[in-house]
């Protein structure tokens, strides 16, 4: 035995750990530096008024976040509606019909551009087709523009989990007699679940904290409205303009707003987890 | 080739294969195969691996044509209707010949559901004939007593042997006519497989079987007939008594005895 060898080999993964472990200090020092400076100016803005009132006129005392927080669930909402059928549909069809015919070849193609897009693209894309068109700003805009980034996170997801279900199950259903759409919803799709609702968290988390596409789409608005049909306030353009603002009352607001949007991509992705584990364990 | 010589005027042939040569794109997975599946008997297929034998149980019920390159020639007559027919409705054929595949692969829902769910693409059943006839293939596969108390489990919380088993009672459920086992205890335990050659034996008073096995011992406890295949091409054929004791090749013999393979 090489005893040079055996103690370079030691000395080497030493080496190698000690380097990962700073590399992950590193990275958990930052993430808990973040945290801690949000949950310090965060806390500090959550009251009840919070949730009652609407965003503060200049100048004026108080306020709250009740229009953003309202139109955010209204937009992220109506988002996951249109996105998730739709996502979820094509995935299928990638998985299932499609699989290596030419539509299919070209529909993952543009679904790895839409996932790398800067979203502030998309959010200028729909200025373009269709606020500049109707010359106004919407909340409608707004939900397609959070649809479109979407829409591929649920696609990929759905997509990669119903491949991981192994062909000899949907064999065992087809020789059952089952024609192909028995087999997809009833079979294969179940045996996914849990990995394709996995990818509608993830996506409802990630354009919960969008900002740019909501910039030229929904806008803002100073005032309570669930009208989807004009500008409608929501929480990261609200922190966007408070942050940098000169009232120190609006500046509290934009830590609440933040504060709020990191607690529900929290729990999305512990949510998102747990039905992953699920998964596993079963 | 050898032509299957059964003496017995009384048997009725269910499935006939005629000629029939299978593709793998360019590779030939099956060589002119001439074969006669005797009703209400157990078929057994032997051969190494690679030889084909699984081959020809997936073009009996058409498996083979989910997938796009594969293709089989000649004809496999299934009580006079040729089955190769393009025509030929796949989801009807496979209703009437029911798989059970080498590894278990119960459905993501209950026990009950696992059973129910062939027995509801073909028949409109109400609640209490429902539940008559998933007791009634539970306990043809002899699965009844270890899982009528959890029939709302899932069928995945089952051992692998009582997976298996479900998987049989799955297709014995849809009442198929000929019930094709791809190595159904490959992956088994002895006591599970010791039940589900039981229970092969059990299921020819009603229905036909083609079993492929790599267990010599296997084939010669539950068939009535057995063919050797080599190379993609039938070597054998004959009735698995014949077969073992007194195989007219020298290829076969040499299988059987461990010699080669």
């Amino acid at each position: 035995m090489d005893q040079n060898l055996y103690r370079r080999r030691i000395l080497i993964n030493r080496i190698g750990i000690t380097l990962s472990m700073l590399a992950m200090c590193l990275g958990l020092f930052v993430l808990l530096w973040i945290l801690a400076v949000l949950f310090k100016n965060g806390f500090q803005a959550l009251d009840l008024n919070l949730f009652t009132h609407s965003t503060p006129a200049p100048g004026s005392e108080g306020g709250g976040l009740a229009n953003a927080i309202v139109g955010s669930l209204l937009l992220v909402g109506f988002a996951t509606l249109v996105s998730t059928p739709i996502g979820i549909l094509a995935g299928i069809y990638l998985a299932e019909y499609g699989d290596t015919s030419k539509t299919a070849e070209v529909t993952r193609f543009m679904t790895d551009i839409m996932l790398s897009a800067p979203s502030i693209v998309l959010g200028l894309f729909v200025y373009a087709i269709l606020v500049a068109q109707v010359k106004h700003f919407s909340g409608w805009a707004g939900t397609i523009a959070l649809s479109l980034i979407a829409i591929p996170v649920v696609l990929r997801t759905t997509e990669n989990m119903l491949r991981l279900v192994p062909g000899s199950l949907r064999e065992a259903a087809f020789a059952l007699g089952a024609p192909r759409w028995k087999v997809t919803t009833m079979v294969t799709l179940r045996a996914a679940k849990s990995g394709v609702v996995t990818g509608v968290l993830l996506a409802l988390a990630r354009i919960s904290g969008e900002t740019a596409p909501l910039l030229f789409t929904a806008l803002n608005n100073q005032f309570f409205s669930m009208n989807m049909n004009g500008p409608m306030s929501n929480l990261p353009v609200v922190i966007f303009q408070f942050a940098m603002s000169p009232y120190d009352n609006w500046v509290r607001l934009a830590w609440g707003g933040a504060l709020l949007i990191t607690l529900t991509v929290l729990v999305l992705n512990i949510l998102a987890r747990v039905f992953f584990r699920e998964k596993i364990s079963s | 080739m050898t032509e299957p010589k059964t003496n017995e005027q009384a048997l009725k042939t269910a499935i006939q294969i005629r000629n029939l040569n299978f593709y793998y794109g360019k590779f030939q997975g099956l060589k002119n195969i001439n074969l006669d599946i005797v009703e209400h008997r157990v078929t057994a297929f032997i051969g190494p691996s690679g030889c084909g034998k699984s081959t020809l149980l997936r073009a009996l019920n058409r498996m083979y044509s989910l997938y796009p390159g594969q293709r089989a020639e000649g004809e496999i007559n299934f009580y006079g209707q040729n089955i190769l027919d393009p025509k030929q409705d796949l989801n009807l054929l496979r209703a009437r010949i029911g798989m059970v595949f080498q590894k278990p692969t119960p459905f993501p829902m209950s026990i009950y559901d696992n059973i129910a769910f062939g027995v509801r693409l073909y028949e409109n059943l109400r609640k209490g004939e429902m539940d008559e006839r998933v007791q009634w293939a539970l306990t043809k596969t002899a699965l009844w007593n270890e899982a009528k108390d959890k029939l709302n489990q899932s069928g995945l919380a089952l051992s692998g042997g009582q997976q298996q088993r479900l998987c049989i009672a799955r297709s014995v459920a849809v009442k198929p006519s000929l019930i094709l086992l791809d190595e159904p205890t490959s992956a088994l335990d002895p006591i599970s497989t010791a039940k589900i050659e039981e229970l092969v034996h059990e299921l020819k008073s009603e229905y036909t079987v083609a079993i492929v096995t790599h267990n010599m011992q296997q084939a010669a406890r539950v068939s009535d007939f057995t063919a050797y295949m080599y190379l993609g091409e039938m070597i054998e054929y004959g009735k698995t008594d014949e077969i073992f004791i007194k195989p007219k090749k020298q290829e076969t013999e040499d299988y059987i005895t461990g010699r080669f393979g």
